[in-house]
């Protein structure tokens, strides 16, 4: 039987698979590869452990000398070697928070238009203008911040949020301003979620099954009843996943808020004034840092940081799956 | 204007009554239909001339169909010959998918539904939908998916909200098994009573029409029946239009059977007599399982 013949034969009914594409019967290639890259995911989960472990390490000596006090005390004093880390941690908490307040109304304003309402010739075109948004690199973010932004808040926006925050006796705006502050922190870190946040929720959104939209309208809705009934509703925790991953970003940021947060470690509930940050701390001091103690009071910020960022983003991803589960049933 | 108006409604009026005339050997067996029912049945619904458009893919050609209050309407066909897109365009749901273009009318009683002044969301109030699959929202209770409608429609008091849902579920044959669970999640029964409760759902709004895409091609034999039994049931107060691929299911459900091939409508006639002697040689092929 020749080898033509037998091709004729199957018909085009079975397709066997090409010879050279198959693994072979003792499927030894598959378990191969399935224990290799089960390799390379403990890898990664082993060297975040091993991360963690030497932070911890390196952090000996400040937490010996200063204990607790390290997380209550807000004196940061490399030359008498006192260690407190709460400037840090408030100035990247609340430049976060700056942060997501601007940018969550945007970003699902932005992928609620993209999924919903924009034309379908709109639709990728702004999303990907949006998402390269988060391709620039961070210190780009930073130069344009002190050059143009910083010098843009001091001049037009910081006065019109002083004279505001005087009219309502808002303790959050007092000048005068450099230009240098939380709030600037703030912003420059909006823009930068700002892609985090677009691209997850238009993904929580679009995985709402469009039998929702169609029966919501089917009842009657309009537009806006429809988006809040069928699309928003059942996608809250989903969101709630977006914007904690968005936090996580926007704790780590190291160059671009260094750049403009005027790096002044105090505790001030004016966010006109400047700040500091744990990311921004660790770059400004590590290099010149006066003593062992100082080295380790900088690892020590490194593991709170790695902490509070793991967590998060561990709560953020278990709450994305949980909603996309949902739909699944 | 309003003697342009009235113009315009003597212009439709005759345009009616021609469609009437050309379509007179469908209206004596609709008249001997009707003898054997003993009820009178009036014009609900009309599709005049209506193409549908998906991007440039032209989804129907030339529709002409009339719907009769309180019959149960089925429309069998292949699958993709444009039976859902027909159903959508009752109730103005086609326009809302993106890229899609709608011509010729349609008629609701007297009115035309794509007339300006015609709201399509107060369209769609009257002339109700129930899906292929079924669709409770999931985040919302038993009792939220009924009373869901009527709140869209701004009714805030939870007496009148309590007196619906209750009789949206009746109607919908759902009461007795869900009424010490109405706090439950919609998501959480079965599928043949989220079917259920999804037309309770549809029934909540004062419509007139329901129409129903496949409502049991997700559901099991005996859901199903109890689907078919609602049928019957809601005939009495609303006129209804089915898509099926179940023609045993049409010839049981419904009065009048309508069969259509690739975005036209090949024969619409009275159910009996669509599947005992219909005019049309695609139509007995189709019915007695030749293709489709
Ligand atoms: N959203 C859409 N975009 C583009 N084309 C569509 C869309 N929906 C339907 N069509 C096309 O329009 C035609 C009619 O579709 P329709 O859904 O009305 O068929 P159907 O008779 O309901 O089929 P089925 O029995 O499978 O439900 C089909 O050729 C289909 O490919
Ligand atoms: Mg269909």
């Amino acid at each position: 039987m020749n080898p033509s013949a037998e091709l004729t034969d199957n018909g085009g009914a079975k397709p066997r698979a090409l010879p050279l594409l198959s693994f072979g019967k003792s499927g030894f290639a598959d378990k191969f590869f399935q224990k290799l890259t089960a390799f390379f995911a403990f890898l990664i989960l082993f060297l975040a452990f091993l991360t963690a472990l030497t932070l911890w390490q390196a952090s000996a000596p400040t937490f010996h000398k200063m204990g607790w006090n390290f997380l209550t005390s807000s004196d940061w004093d490399p030359i008498n070697g006192i260690f407190g880390s709460v400037p840090f941690v408030y100035g990247t908490i609340v430049s976060s928070m700056v942060a997501l307040f601007i940018a969550v109304p945007f970003g699902l304003g932005i992928s609620l238009f993209l999924t919903e309402l924009a034309p379908m010739k709109m639709r990728d075109p702004v999303a990907f203008l949006v998402e390269i948004l988060a391709a620039i690199p961070s210190v780009v973010y930073g130069l344009w911040g002190i050059f143009l932004l910083a010098p843009f808040m001091r001049v037009h926006v910081d006065p019109v949020l002083e004279a505001l925050g005087g009219a309502l006796r808002l303790p959050f705006f007092k000048g005068p301003s450099t230009g240098l502050s939380l709030f600037t922190a703030g912003v420059i870190l909006s823009i930068m979620i700002l892609p985090t946040i677009t691209a997850i929720s238009r993904e929580v959104f679009e995985a709402v099954p469009n039998t929702y939209r169609e029966s919501a309208r089917a009842l009657g809705a309009t537009s806006w009843e429809t988006i809040l009934l069928s699309v928003l509703k059942p996608s809250r925790v989903g969101l709630l996943g977006a914007i904690m991953l968005a936090l996580g970003r926007a704790l780590g940021e190291t160059m671009a808020v260094t750049m403009v947060i005027g790096n002044t470690p105090q505790v001030s509930i004016n966010l006109l004034a400047p700040a500091h940050s744990m990311a921004s701390v660790i770059a400004n001091e590590f290099s010149e840092a006066v003593s062992d103690l100082h080295i380790s009071a900088l690892a020590e910020i490194g593991l709170l940081l790695m902490v509070i960022t793991l967590v998060l983003n561990i709560v953020a991803h278990l709450l994305v799956w949980a909603t996309a589960a949902k739909f699944q049933k | 204007m309003i003697d342009e108006l009235a113009e315009k409604d003597k212009k439709k009026e005759k345009k009616k009554v021609e469609n009437q005339e050309h379509r007179g050997e469908a209206r004596k067996i609709e008249v001997a239909h009707h003898e054997n029912e003993g009820e009178q049945h009036s014009l609900k619904m009309k599709a005049e001339g209506v193409c549908a458009w998906f991007g440039t893919k032209q989804a129907l050609y030339d529709v002409n169909m009339a719907i009769y209050e309180k019959d149960v309407t089925a429309i069998i066909g292949p699958s993709g010959c444009g039976k859902s897109t027909l159903i959508r365009c009752f109730n103005r749901m086609h326009e809302t998918v993106p890229g899609s273009r709608f011509a010729g009318d349609i008629f609701l009683e007297k009115d035309s539904i794509f007339d300006p002044r015609m709201d399509p969301v107060v369209v769609r109030r009257r002339v109700g939908m129930v899906f292929q699959k079924p669709t409770p929202f999931p985040t919302l209770s038993i009792y939220d998916n009924v009373a869901i409608g009527l709140r869209l429609n701004g009714m805030r008091d939870k007496k009148v909200l309590d007196e619906v849902v209750e009789k949206s579920l009746r109607k919908a044959a759902l009461w007795e098994e869900v009424k010490d669970s109405l706090q439950k999640a919609g998501g959480a029964l079965s599928g043949g009573q989220q079917q259920r409760l999804c037309i309770a759902r549809a029934l909540a709004i004062e419509l007139e029409v329901l129409l129903m895409d496949e409502p049991c091609s997700a559901l099991d034999p005996i859901s199903t029946t109890k689907i078919e039994e609602l049928i019957h049931e809601l005939r009495q107060n609303y006129t209804i239009i089915i898509v099926t691929h179940n023609m045993q299911q049409a010839a049981r459900v419904s009065q009048r059977t309508a069969f259509m091939l690739n975005g036209k409508l090949i024969e619409y006639d009275a159910t009996e007599k669509m599947f005992t002697n219909p005019e049309n040689k695609l139509t007995e092929d189709y019915i007695t399982g030749r293709f489709g």
